[in-house]
């Protein structure tokens, strides 16, 4: 039962993708020239990169993109059992791993939802820090008027990255928390698909390395919103590299989303009502809706634009009776709602881990709880306040005007629920607390500068201006990134058993929030001022006016960077030599703390907890959230079941 | 009793911390943020800012300093393993601060749907110009009253002062966006012709020179989409627009002309690399093309190069970048002034 599969290399899940990825990019490549030579088209052009055409022509590339993908899915191991099914042969109802632990595990198909927590964690914090790392390149180049060492193409290229591969990470991020907490915060063993859950995992791999070939097969120039006519004409064959890679990103959401709601409808503990789940899962919930059903809008419209580019099809082209506004409705109606998706979980993470840190109830909850769904509601209404400025019909904005303000309702409730919580309470600023402060701060700052553009006639100033870049950096940061910081200090314990180091935790963080506020400040003012978005260099008329705000955002967006880093090494370090976690370091009343740390392979077990009260009920003597809370509960007939636990720091 | 000291003592920093903040935006702050306003379009825009401004301020104070308090008089003393009280929650406050912020943000879009119908406002008789984008440089049409000519080309954007002028926006090719940040107002420039021509009324109010900067981005060269907008006197508009059509009898100078509202952007005159091949001596040259095949440089070739500019492309440059539509924009009469002016640039 204990013994680890023997291997070598060539056993790791990833490594076979790889491979299988390769194997199925020749026969795409191979196919389509074939095709064409058969034909009688020219099956190749010259390797000319200054003309940007690269010996195969962008149809082989897409076929050897999609091939690739469906190569590395097949041989990465996560869709063995439903080959299997096909032929009439029964699998075990819960799939086992190809590894039992180390690192092989994690670099193959896992079928647990920690593992693939895990996975899907650990994944976002590299792409990350690999869009991060983007960002430094062109913020250098910005410190500065004039072109210091890039070209315009090279600078339009690594901004558009920056952007796709941020969301990519957010995404990840988003799936680390709702696959990793969900099963553990309602009670159960795993989700309801385990297969479905590697399958979502996995896929993201093949996307994110078709998505960064268009570095090397053009570049792009589009902006991550590829908006035609300019993304059908564009000259590179990168663009429809970008354009797959998103939709298959995209199917991950989707079947993530698929996941979590079966999940949370269908296998809640005994005793959980809708109203006593942990905050964070209404958070899952709603982000799981939104994930479901708004995703096939940015496929659909990609999709579009590649068979514009490959087919000759005109949806958007006006010479041919296409509409490139068409293309705005159709994309934008998921991309405002993703960002919802982005967001929500980051606040459900300030909701959740307010009330243990002040020892007292989530004010509210009920309201809580509904305004994330509220939120996902009234953002799908919303989506053309990104095109006040396209030539839509005038009229049409000012109901969008309407519904996009509106939005600032719920999201005011949950602002004033932890105002409410933190008042009177006791509270404590261990690591996660800070990055919960710093996120309810950042995220305030983001939101507020959403009025002036959600009103039409200040929009036509900003725009396609920097305070717009200063908007949706402040909101992400503070709907994502500070939170997700905190969930990861929070969370850490229980997944590896150890403590990560207190001081490098703070000390991330007071290099992290002050820098950030003089990112956004800086953005948001130069923006007012006039400069414009996704531009290499600034307006000479403009240079005197923004310069200095600009080497200050470059020096704010280094020591961002360098706080990253830090929490990096404190993770990486903590994770093999941190002092040995107890169980429950918070005190926290949620379930997932009273299993042992790291939690063991099938976490409840057979003696899964009832829910004997609310959850958020601190300071009322005498209650307990689970029946399985040695602290609180009652007397308990048997301790708690720790099916095979898997000692601290074994890896 | 203590409670209610707290909650004294906090209303009032927040009271305080947003009025300061307020006052600050009154005195300067909201100006020093903002461009100089040189529209009367940018009247409405600018006092709306100014009220989001202060209600940014208010809504940030009272969260932050209400955190902060929090943080400085709510801390857990060392060593308590208390649990603090239990309050789980209060429905009236809930409903007040679900119904305060609904009826603020109903008022504030109402405000919104005012200030943007002012921006609408439609003059009678205002002047009309022709915005013109393409890959990377604007151009404006002036309609005349000539024998000769029915409009005048400019690649500098004349517009009189405290008149309001209508500006039809259009696109050769892709999406781009007018914006001059004095006047505040900005809509994007669509490719499609006649169905797909936006509107924008602008009434310059102080002379002077801005600048016209695309604001949606349009590939390589987005980052220097820039066109000058003179702002002068009706009379000097006027003389202005009278000297462009008198000019239009030379060839080499509607060839000029066109070069400057069509080709600037991309084509050089002194030999400096740019998107497409400079024009210094391109007149009667040997070109070496990407099919290894060389050509002369005659009338023939030039002509094709503009009507069809992928059928021969130089070596070293790509094809699918130059617009393809040349023969719905330019005249023959135009294309062959064009050749008269390039004749003209040898080294």
């Amino acid at each position: 039962m204990n013994e680890q599969k023997k291997g070598g290399f060539f056993s790791i899940g990833l490594v076979r993708g790889v491979l299988g990825y390769l194997v199925g990019m020749v026969i795409g490549l191979a196919l389509v020239t074939g095709i064409r030579m058969i034909l009688g088209l020219t099956p190749t052009t010259p390797w000319d990169p200054q003309a940007k055409t690269f010996f195969f022509i962008e149809g082989a590339y897409v076929a050897g993109a999609m091939l690739g993908t469906i190569g590395f899915m097949l041989s990465v191991g996560v869709v063995g059992d439903w080959l299997k099914w096909m032929r009439g042969i029964e699998t075990p109802s819960h799939p086992t791993d190809a590894f039992e632990k180390g690192s092989k595990r994690y670099l193959s198909a896992s079928f647990d939802h920690k593992v693939i927590g895990v996975q899907y964690g650990f994944t976002s914090l590299v792409v990350f820090m690999l869009a991060g790392f983007f960002a430094l390149i062109f913020r250098t180049e910005l410190a500065a008027p004039g072109m210091q060492f890039m070209s315009l193409d090279s600078y339009n290229t690594i901004f558009t990255l920056h952007g796709i591969v941020m969301i990519v990470a957010i995404l990840l991020g988003v799936g680390a928390l709702s696959n990793y907490l969900v099963p553990l915060m309602i009670g159960a063993n795993d989700m309801a698909f385990p297969r479905l859950n590697a399958f979502a995992f996995w896929i993201n791999i093949p996307a994110a390395v078709t998505l960064l070939s268009s570095i090397l097969l053009g570049g792009l120039e589009t902006g991550w919103t590829g908006y035609p006519p300019l993304s059908q004409t564009s000259p590179s064959l990168g663009m429809n590299m970008f354009f797959w890679g998103v939709y298959f990103a995209g199917l991950s959401s989707i079947l993530g989303s698929l996941n979590v709601i079966t999940t949370t409808i269908r296998m809640r503990a005994k005793g959980m009502n809708y109203f006593r789940m942990p905050i964070i899962v209404w958070s899952a919930l709603a982000t799981a809706i939104i994930g479901l059903t708004a995703t096939q809008l940015i496929g659909l419209s990609f999709q579009m634009v590649s068979f514009e580019r490959l087919f000759g099809m005109s949806f958007f082209g006006p010479e041919n009776g296409g509409n490139p506004i068409l293309f705005q409705h159709l994309f934008w109606f998921y991309s405002h709602p993703a960002v919802y998706v982005f967001v929500l979980l980051g606040l459900g993470t300030i909701s959740e881990l307010l009330p243990v840190f002040t020892r007292k109830p989530l004010f509210g909850y009920k309201w809580v709880a509904l305004s994330s769904l509220a939120i996902a509601l009234v953002g799908f209404l919303v989506w053309a306040h990104h095109m006040f400025t396209s030539g839509m019909e005038s009229y049409l904005r000012v109901p969008f005007m309407y519904s996009t303000l509106l939005v600032a309702i719920p999201t005011g409730i949950k602002f004033f629920s932890w105002v409410a919580t933190l008042w009177g309470g006791k509270l404590s600023f261990e690591t996660p607390m800070l990055f919960v402060l710093g996120a309810i701060s950042v995220f305030l700052l983001g939101g507020l500068s959403g009025p002036p553009n959600g009103t039409v006639s200040t929009d036509l100033h900003l725009q396609d201006t920097y305070w717009i870049v200063g908007h949706f950096h402040a909101t992400m940061f503070g709907g994502f990134v500070f939170p997700f910081f905190a969930a990861l200090y929070y969370w850490f314990p229980k997944v590896t058993g150890r403590m990560y180091s207190e001081k490098l935790g703070k000390l991330h963080f007071f290099l992290m929030l002050p820098a950030f506020y003089v990112q956004s400040l800086g953005q948001m003012q130069v923006g007012l001022l006039g400069m414009r978005r996704r531009i290499a260099d600034y307006d000479p008329a403009l240079a005197p006016q923004i310069e200095f705000t600009q080497l200050l955002v470059t020096i704010a967006a280094f020591v961002i960077g360098l706080a990253v880093l830090v929490s990096v090494v404190n993770f990486v370090v903590s994770a093999k030599r941190g002092k040995v976690a107890v169980a429950n370091p918070w005190r926290s009343r949620s379930p997932e703390f009273m299993l042992p740390s790291p939690i063991p392979v099938h976490n409840y077990g057979d003696n899964p907890f009832e829910v004997i009260g609310e959850p958020y009920d601190y300071g009322l003597a005498g209650s307990a959230y689970v029946s399985i809370d040695p602290d609180r509960a009652p007397k308990l007939k048997e301790p708690p079941v720790a099916a095979d636990p898997v000692p601290a720091g074994a890896d | 009793m203590k409670k209610y000291i707290h909650m004294i003592v906090a209303a009032v920093l927040v009271v305080i911390v947003a009025a300061g903040l307020i006052y600050l935006l009154d005195n300067g702050g909201t100006a020093a943020l903002l461009p100089e306003a040189a529209a009367a379009q940018a009247e409405p825009i600018d006092s709306l800012f100014g009220i989001e401004f202060k209600v940014i301020a208010f809504l940030f104070s009272l969260i932050v300093v209400l955190m902060l308090y929090s943080i400085v008089f709510f801390r857990r003393k060392k060593g308590d393993e208390t649990d603090a009280e239990h309050i789980e929650g209060n429905t009236t406050l809930e409903v007040t601060w679900t119904a305060i912020p609904l009826a603020a943000v109903l008022f504030f879009a109402y405000l919104g749907g005012q200030s943007l119908a002012e921006t609408l406002r439609a003059d009678p008789r205002p002047e009309i110009i022709s915005v013109i984008g393409q890959k990377w440089q604007w151009s404006f049409e002036y309609p005349v009253d000539s024998v000769a000519v029915d409009k005048v080309a400019s690649p500098v954007m004349y517009m009189p002062v405290d008149k309001q002028s209508i500006l039809y926006l259009s696109s050769r090719d892709i999406i781009h966006s007018f914006w001059v940040p004095e006047f505040r107002v900005k809509q994007d420039a669509l490719p499609g012709g006649e169905d797909f021509v936006r509107t924008l009324r602008v009434t310059p109010t102080k002379e002077g020179v801005y600048y016209l900067r695309c604001a949606e981005l349009c590939g390589q060269q987005h980052t220097t989409m820039i066109a000058e907008v003179r702002v002068v006197s009706e009379d000097e508009f006027i003389a202005w627009r009278n000297g462009e059509v008198a000019k239009l009898s030379d060839p080499v100078a509607i060839g000029q002309s066109v070069y400057e509202n069509n080709c600037k952007a991309c084509h050089t005159l002194d030999g400096t690399q740019g998107v497409g091949p400079s024009w210094l001596g391109l007149y009667g040259r040997q070109e070496a093309l990407t099919d290894g095949s060389t050509v002369t440089a005659d009338d023939a070739y030039i002509i094709n190069s503009i009507l069809n500019p992928n059928a021969q492309v130089v070596a070293g440059f790509p094809a699918g970048v130059m617009p393809q539509n040349y023969a719905e924009v330019l005249t023959e009469e135009q294309i062959n002034a064009l050749i008269e002016f390039i004749k003209t640039i040898v080294p």
